[in-house]
């Protein structure tokens, strides 16, 4: 996917305009946290849960090639073929060949945020190949030419009417209403049905991948995924290594962690586990499976001050508590990955000289670091990225200046308090009658969309208060 | 908030209490830090405002001028140690001290820096956890308050009941909640300036819900979110009130609210 989050500054502000858009976002923004906050709760012991979980990611993480090796070979063993990857081209082509070998036409994929991160359509749509998004919302999306705005629901940005104007457009199916969102869920279905069973290729993600098993889990509520792995003949499983975990009940506690923090469901409609083609007495299957674990500087997020950022498990609840992703949404980060977790991500997958922005696209409110399920740091980790930002020099001088001119003067108490106690005693004078000024000298950023309060008046509280001991009064 | 709870009985020993005044209310609002200072002698403290003090150096460390930051903790750290506990009127402030502080260091002066963390409170979670205010001597406040709730207080010291019960207490308030008190109001520091238009977004979300929470005065603990959601209002002619929640406390304030004029 093109990488646009150095216009996060334009496309963000352009974001908030869109009324219709902005309303939905709120909308999102008080019902899903509402909902995960109802199941987090209904289940008891969430965040023990939680914290059970991240030691087993961190354990997973110190032994990852103990249990890649596991997983490889598990996998083997049943019939899969599997490959390592180092970057979205190799992912790109290998994929490409595995169709070519099987003079393959058309590729029915599941919701897949890896081959979102490699632009694997382009590179298949340009081969001459029939692609079709299966999941609803990335349908959706694949049929308007646009991007997920969101990691769990892609087109939770289109209202229903946007997608009956783009159904009744794409589908030749003539006169008919669409009014309602079953009409319109039930003509995707069809539509796809037949797809599903032409296809040559089926490619899916996958939730987490089982060392012990050598098998891949997938979470859905569309069975999509189900149709994609079992129909075609042949089975592309696409994800990144650090989906490892070692055991089943592992991944179990993965995924009751996953659809709570994701949806607010206690269960998704399925869940399912794939471990190989399909064997001689299997009335169905896949004949050929292929698994490819992509690194695409994963590797050297390991090796980093970032590497509990591998912990997440794409539940979306950083993006659904964030205030300034349900402000803009997710098409203004400009690339696969959006809110917190791809404000962290981004830059670490991409470059932060392109994204570094997205790291300061943070009120540090915590709100995130307190939903996810994987007790991932994140206002730490977007911090620790807008030092990297500053030592990088990337951030504008005069914000950097300013910044280390206003810690340097912290450091020279009487010089801070004199600067100080004669410019809040002139601004507390001329701001006296009105209470606030509606522009002032060198505060553009805050003065263009809000009044500056004037100080109090009497000057600082370090010289009022100096005063009052000199008069010699007890009274602070 | 993991803090040794001072177990022994209210004794009449008083007890010797730093006051951080913080950087905005003694440059934007002094009667945030005499509020502060009536408040805790009237809880039995003996108060005293260091003259070193300057700021506890959020704006460099959230920026990631982390190198800056250093040494402005550091120097805060030197200013505060000797006191048996450091009181701020702000939750951001509070946990800058009591979270961030001990992550800058290592060796000696990370173990400084948690012997102050474990000694620094946020003013409204000490008044109701260590020094008791006695009952009220000023009139009931006859007016609708809201509250809203600053994030780091929130999130990293557990500051949300300590506000309404004392205003309870103290004013005779029943706070009218906000819709959405979770959310953040779009100030962050830096951020508010550095990205203004999505911040005055926030902003605008917080000041309607707190336009339907039908009060008048707009509270708070941080006099950053108040200065920010005032000037917002200001801009679009909301006429809503903004206090500190310290000089609600202190007594019927009768002075201009946050960013009014005596006009």
């Amino acid at each position: 996917m093109k990488l646009a989050s150095n216009e996060f500054m334009q496309a963000s502000s352009a974001a908030l305009l869109e009324e219709d858009k902005a309303q939905r976002r709120s909308l999102i923004g008080q019902f899903l946290p509402l909902a995960r906050d109802a199941a987090a709760s209904a289940y008891g012991d969430f965040d023990g849960l939680r914290a059970h979980l991240k030691r087993v990611r961190r354990h997973t993480m110190a032994h990852l090639s103990h249990y890649l090796e596991q997983f490889e070979e598990a996998a083997v063993q049943h019939g899969n073929q599997v490959h390592f990857v180092a970057d979205a081209e190799q992912l790109n082509s290998k994929v490409l060949s595995i169709c070519q070998a099987h003079s393959a036409r058309r590729v029915a994929k599941g919701k897949s945020m890896v081959t979102e991160e490699t632009g694997l359509n382009e590179l298949l749509l340009k081969a001459g190949l029939d692609v079709l998004e299966t999941d609803l919302g990335e349908y959706i999306i694949q049929q308007a030419g646009e991007t997920p705005s969101h990691i769990v629901g892609p087109a939770l940005h289109k209202s229903l009417a946007e997608i009956r104007q783009l159904f009744l457009d794409k589908h030749t199916l003539g006169d008919r209403d669409l009014e309602t969102v079953s009409e319109v869920v039930e003509e995707a279905r069809g539509v796809l049905r037949e797809k599903f069973l032409a296809a040559d290729v089926g490619i899916i993600g996958a939730n987490a991948l089982i060392a012990e098993h050598g098998t891949s889990m997938l979470v859905t509520n569309e069975g999509n995924g189900d149709l994609c792995a079992n129909l075609p003949p042949v089975l592309i499983v696409c994800t990144t290594f650090e989906r490892v975990l070692p055991r089943a009940e592992d991944a179990m506690a993965l995924q009751r962690l996953l659809v709570r923090s994701a949806t607010g469901q206690p269960q998704t409609c399925y869940t399912s586990f794939y471990t190989g083609p399909r064997r001689e007495d299997d009335v169905d299957g896949p004949l050929e499976t292929h698994i490819i674990l992509l690194d695409n500087r994963r590797s050297d997020i390991l090796a980093s001050d970032y590497s509990e950022m591998l912990d997440c498990i794409r539940c979306g609840a950083c993006l659904n508590h964030c205030p300034i992703y349900i402000g803009v949404g997710g098409h203004a980060y400009g690339w696969v990955y959006p809110g917190p977790m791809g404000s962290v991500l981004t830059p670490l997958l991409t470059s932060l000289e392109q994204a570094h922005h997205l790291p300061n696209a943070c009120t540090s409110c915590g709100r995130c670091a307190e939903v996810c399920p994987a007790n991932i740091p994140l206002p730490d980790l977007l911090r620790d990225l807008r030092q990297d930002e500053s030592v990088q020099q990337l951030k504008p001088a005069r914000w950097r200046n300013g910044l280390r001119l206003h810690a340097w003067l912290l450091r020279h108490p009487g010089l801070y308090r004199n600067l100080t106690g004669w410019t809040m005693s002139v601004l507390g004078l001329l701001g006296k009658r009105r209470g606030a000024f509606r522009r002032l000298p060198f505060a553009g950023g805050w003065t263009g969309q809000r009044d500056f309060p004037a100080p109090e008046g009497g000057g600082t509280f370090m010289r009022q208060y100096a005063a009052r001991r000199r008069r010699g009064g007890k009274r602070g | 908030m993991d803090k040794p709870h001072p177990k022994r009985k209210r004794s009449r020993q008083r007890r010797d209490v730093a006051l951080m005044i913080t950087c905005l209310a003694d440059l934007m609002r002094p009667s945030v830090g005499f509020s502060a200072i009536r408040l805790l002698e009237r809880a039995g403290c003996r108060v005293t405002v260091p003259e070193q003090q300057t700021c506890c150096g959020q704006p460099a460390y959230n920026s990631g001028e982390v190198d800056a930051a250093v040494p402005v903790a550091r120097a805060a750290i030197e200013t505060f140690e000797p006191f048996d506990y450091v009181v701020v009127p702000s939750g951001s402030c509070a946990g800058m001290l009591s979270h961030h502080y001990p992550a800058l260091f290592e060796g000696e002066w990370h173990e400084r820096a948690l012997a102050l963390s474990a000694k620094t409170w946020e003013l409204t979670r000490f008044l109701t956890e260590v020094a008791r205010l006695p009952a009220p001597r000023h009139k009931p406040l006859e007016r609708g308050v809201t509250y809203h709730d600053s994030c780091a207080g929130l999130r990293e010291l557990g500051v949300h009941q300590q506000p309404r019960q004392l205003l309870q207490e103290q004013c005779g308030v029943q706070v009218s909640e906000l819709g959405q008190n979770q959310v953040c109001c779009g100030f962050g520091g830096t951020f508010c300036a550095r990205m203004p238009d999505i911040s005055a977004k926030m902003a605008d979300d917080k000041l309607d819900n707190a336009v339907a929470s039908g009060a008048s005065v707009v509270a708070g603990g941080d006099l950053g979110c108040l200065l920010h959601l005032s000037g917002r209002a200001r801009r679009r002619g909301l006429k809503l009130e903004f206090r500190h929640v310290a000089e609600l406390l202190a007594g019927d304030p009768r002075g201009p609210g946050i960013g009014e004029g005596r006009e």
